[in-house]
């Protein structure tokens, strides 16, 4: 039944590329994370504000993210752009499309976590005396962000995770993209990408353990 | 600019796409949902016993969908199997589903309280009878909106089977681009029917929920 030659020293060897390809699909990660938050806030507001304009566009944004599959938000930033003149490169589709996702999911965790916190503590923040941002910054986001905490950090692993799509649209100096490279040289396939998936398992796992730890740090009171 | 070659035939190359998005989103749910409903059991009833089960499956959901496709193909040639890549495709959901599906039975179980099991214990109901009349009915309300919530990312997920050489709807649409050349209008496409089976789905999952809550 096993008539294969594992070779595994071949796969060891590439462990330095593929480690500077884990550091790049990190960096990939967090980036489109920041971003993501920020789009996601402002979705929220535009969400709650008045005009029928901005409203519109956070609800279009919010749903066609959370509707399609992540490879086609990829997929058509990457071709479909291409119509308008617009040729980006496979790491800025990429990038862009998990914001895009980030965002769209963010926004709607964000949109619980402020309905979690009652309007009352920012009434009683004005009524004691604080101009708005200082109630916001003081009182609101300290809730809030315990609320959404938990929801982040799992779109963070989320979002390592996606970046393996990047491979499909041509990217090859991400994890994934290192590895297919490797592999289409050796024909190593199942080798190297046992290593890329005890490589991602172990992001994952450090993104939640410094999670905890950060939660333990900022959550004592 | 409005003239297209987009034909009628095209479409029908992305419907049948379509349709091997749905029959493999439907196995992999089936698989995944009886072996989820097993474990998730397994985990909320015998916790001290099952840690090594959350482990494993803690691994199907840390390792990026996109790898363990390729892993489980590789493995499969290295162990001689004469599978398609339709069978990988399934068991390889069918096991990320089981791990997810796990942990929302888990917390379904878990979120019967406990005084209401005793009080049908003492009633005079055997183990498994409470189990089946008192925890399963009212876990499956709790649990319900989770299992929907999963449904949709699987189908959204089946999108990566093509790496694996599976032609569905995301597939079929840039076969026809490579042909066409007109990658905005086909995705579009695409994209629209992915919006209106997800919609579908969650119109309906949403209907359900409202129609088990009327006796509450």
């Amino acid at each position: 039944m096993f008539d294969y030659n594992f070779h595994w020293r071949a796969a060891f060897k590439a462990l330095p590329d593929m480690l500077d390809g884990a550091w790049v699909t990190f960096q990939t990660a967090a980036l489109s994370m920041i971003l993501g938050v920020i789009i996601a806030l402002f979705l929220v507001f535009m969400r709650q504000g008045k005009n029928p304009v901005f409203r519109g566009f956070a609800a279009t944004w919010i749903s066609i993210a959370r509707n399609t599959p992540s490879l086609f938000q990829v997929y058509i930033l990457y071709f479909g752009l291409g119509s308008f003149g617009l040729h980006v490169s496979s790491w800025v589709a990429l990038l862009a499309g998990i914001t895009l996702n980030n965002a769209g999911y963010l926004a709607e965790n964000f949109r619980g976590g402020l309905k979690a916190v009652p309007d009352t503590q920012l009434r009683a923040a004005r009524s004691l005396g604080m101009s708005a941002p200082q109630a916001y910054r003081l009182i609101v986001i300290p809730q809030l962000l315990r609320i959404v905490f938990y929801p982040l950090t799992n779109q963070m692993v989320w979002a390592v995770l996606m970046t393996s799509m990047g491979v499909i649209v041509g990217l090859n100096n991400d994890l994934t993209g290192v590895t297919q490279d490797y592999n289409v040289k050796t024909f190593r396939t199942f080798e190297f990408f046992a290593i890329a998936a005890v490589l991602y398992y172990l992001i994952a796992k450090l993104i939640v353990a410094v999670a905890r730890l950060l939660s333990w740090r900022l959550f004592r009171y | 600019m409005f003239n297209s070659t987009f034909s009628w035939n095209d479409l029908q190359f992305m419907l049948q796409g379509a349709w091997v998005t749905i029959l493999l989103t439907v196995v992999s749910m089936i698989i995944g949902t009886l072996a989820g409903v097993v474990c998730g059991m397994a985990r909320a009833l015998l916790p001290r016993s099952t840690i090594p089960l959350a482990w494993l499956l803690d691994v199907f959901r840390s390792v990026p969908l996109l790898i363990q496709f390729v892993l489980f193909n590789a493995l499969k040639s290295i162990a001689g199997l004469d599978w398609s890549a339709f069978a990988v495709a399934c068991v390889v959901l069918g096991l990320y589903v089981t791990a997810y599906c796990t942990e929302i039975v888990r917390s379904g179980v878990l979120s019967v309280p406990l005084s209401l099991r005793r009080a049908s214990r003492s009633l005079g109901l055997t183990y498994w009878q409470d189990l089946r009349r008192i925890v399963m009915p009212m876990a499956t309300r709790v649990a319900f909106p989770g299992w929907v919530n999963l449904l949709l990312s699987v189908m959204k997920d089946t999108a990566l089977v093509m790496w694996i050489g599976i032609v569905e709807l995301l597939r079929a649409s840039q076969t026809i681009v490579t042909r066409i050349q007109e990658p905005l209008l086909v995705l579009c496409i695409a994209g629209l029917i992915y919006y209106v089976m997800s919609l579908v789905i969650a119109r309906l999952g949403a209907r359900l929920e409202t129609r088990w809550q009327e006796n509450d």
